[in-house]
């Protein structure tokens, strides 16, 4: 449901695409670049030398509506990459390539080229649950499974047979719950339903779902809009700690919380990739127009 | 061209929001125009020995640290309040530190006008003054220059006034030099010349303070620090 909501507003806005994308006043100071964008032209600085991910021209496309438009970017390992933008811009599309979860979509194809690791994700003999175990994800809602907490985050390590013995499980579980920050609320209630916790709670319990079978990235959708600001604040405490030992992508609609969490930030606009730079650039001295418009609350 | 640069601050979504920056803007430039005045006269009551003026201006100073306070307020209020971020956040952070640098500069012309009253309760033939009175409308300059590059955002007049306090700093050493001459002729000038020699420092360091906001409505423009940088360094950011 949330791909037809991306697939109409991209609809809709491929029509008025110049009025959006032109400012109606010009709002630059001298040191911004002019609008508009320039496809597959992104501005600040999109490549680096550590990368997780390298991905390389990539479009993606629903049916005949191109939602991401020549967008080239690096990853960079072992750090948190936050992604802004108005709703429609596809933001949410272009992670979700990241673990090939477009292809669910019949309508949607992907084109160019990404890499994790020099490895090509999108080769036809890519087997897509290793993928999807080594690049895990969370979405905006919390959705554990209708079972226990202890299933919940045993469910992955299972199917992957990744422990041979319950005590090797019972290891997993407890250490995934302990690196979620979960572990002291439910060690005593790990056979209690999961759908039972608090939206923070079971917001962890996915985290903890999502890091039980050791990814390398972890692919987060606005993991806190359905969050209370204390539940927030611990998830983003949890990104904070995480950040050692994962590449953690997030898509944001909270400017503050890309400031507060990521090492760099992306803002896309109408399928481009306008800028990425440095979070701490990006907040004080963005380099593009629509940035800046962007994130001092100029246009939405 | 200046028209349109004025309501950069001016088309957030939030009307509330333009407003507040707005507020922060016009007070900001209510204080610069203030002390602006209560410089000129202090100088004015200098050189012209009218100790009433020159009371004037030290009661006036309290004002002036009132609106410090206030903007200071407003200031806090809006990080609190909207979280700004890039050029808004730039305004706000610039406005908390030149209100300190307007505050100073009017200390300097309260010291001034006590000065003032000093001096013309002690009568006789001023020496000095004519620089006093040449520093005095130098520094009025550019601190009338470096508020006005605020309120129209104009990064190359801010260049020119952090320019323009090396010449400042020169007219100093060449007016303590002239002071000293006065000193070494008479010794019964001392006292008196040292009194000047006080008031072309307080001058001085308006000079300083009118430079320090230049160097902030750089920083708000183009988003660089440019304090503590070679002039070429800036030169090249603000040709941009």
């Amino acid at each position: 449901m949330n791909v037809n909501e991306t697939i109409a507003t991209e609809a809709t806005a491929v029509g008025d695409e110049k009025s959006l994308i032109m400012p109606k006043e010009p709002v630059s100071n001298d040191n911004a670049q002019s609008a508009p964008v320039q496809e597959g032209k992104t501005v600040g600085k999109p490549y680096i030398d550590d990368a997780k991910f390298r991905l390389r021209n990539v479009e993606v496309f629903y049916g005949e509506d191109r939602a991401i438009k020549d967008v080239s970017l690096d990853i960079g390992r072992n750090q948190v990459i936050s992604f802004i933008g108005p709703s429609g811009c596809g933001k949410s599309t272009f992670l979700r390539c990241l673990n090939r979860m477009n292809d669910s979509i019949d309508i949607c194809r992907v084109e160019g080229q990404i890499l994790l690791d020099d490895e090509d994700i999108y080769h036809s003999k890519k087997d897509v649950v290793e993928l999807r175990a080594r690049v895990g994800m969370v979405f905006q809602k919390p959705n554990p499974f209708p079972k226990s907490i202890y299933d919940n985050v045993a469910y992955g390590p299972r199917i992957h047979g990744l422990a041979n013995r319950k005590a090797d499980l019972d290891d997993i579980v407890e250490d995934s719950l302990r690196k979620a920050g979960l572990w002291n609320e439910v060690k005593d209630r790990l056979q209690s339903m999961a759908t039972g916790m608090s939206g923070g709670q079971q917001q962890r319990l996915c985290i903890a779902r999502a890091i039980a079978v050791s990814p390398e990235v972890i692919l987060m959708d606005e993991p806190c809009s359905a969050l209370d600001p204390i539940a927030t604040a611990k998830v983003e405490e949890l990104i904070a700690e995480m950040s050692e030992s994962y590449t953690i992508v997030i898509v944001t609609h909270s400017m503050q919380q890309a400031a507060r969490v990521s090492n760099r930030t992306a803002y896309f606009h109408m399928g481009n990739l306008v800028e990425v730079n440095d979070t701490t650039k990006v907040f004080t001295s963005p380099e593009h127009d629509l940035t800046e418009s962007y994130i001092t609350g100029r246009f939405g | 061209m200046s028209d349109k640069k004025d309501d950069v601050y001016g088309d957030h979504i939030s009307h509330k929001f333009n407003d507040e920056l707005m507020a922060l803007k016009t007070e900001f430039l209510k204080m610069g125009g203030l002390v602006e005045s209560q410089l000129n006269l202090a100088i004015t009551a200098l050189v012209e020995n009218d100790s009433h003026l020159a009371d004037e201006v030290r009661v006036t100073d309290k004002k002036v640290d009132q609106m410090e306070v206030v903007l200071d307020e407003e200031a806090t209020l809006i990080l609190a309040r909207r979280q700004p971020t890039a050029r808004d956040l730039r305004l706000v952070i610039s406005v908390i530190k030149m209100v300190a640098d307007l505050e100073r500069v009017g200390d300097e012309a309260k010291k001034i006008a006590k000065f003032a009253i000093k001096l013309s309760e002690e009568g006789q033939a001023p020496r000095g003054y004519l620089e006093v009175r040449h520093i005095g409308n130098h520094v009025l300059g550019m601190l009338h220059d470096a508020l006005d590059a605020f309120a129209r955002l104009d990064s190359e007049q801010a260049l020119r006034i952090m320019k323009e306090d090396k010449r400042v700093d020169e007219e100093y050493q060449a007016a303590t030099r002239t002071l000293l001459t006065f000193m070494m002729e008479d010794t019964r000038n001392i006292s008196r010349c040292m009194s000047v020699m006080w008031i072309l420092r307080a001058l001085e360091r308006v000079g300083d303070h009118a430079s320090n906001v230049a160097e902030h409505v750089i920083f708000m423009v183009k988003g660089e620090d440019v304090r503590h940088t070679p002039v070429e360094t800036t030169e090249k950011l603000v040709g941009q």
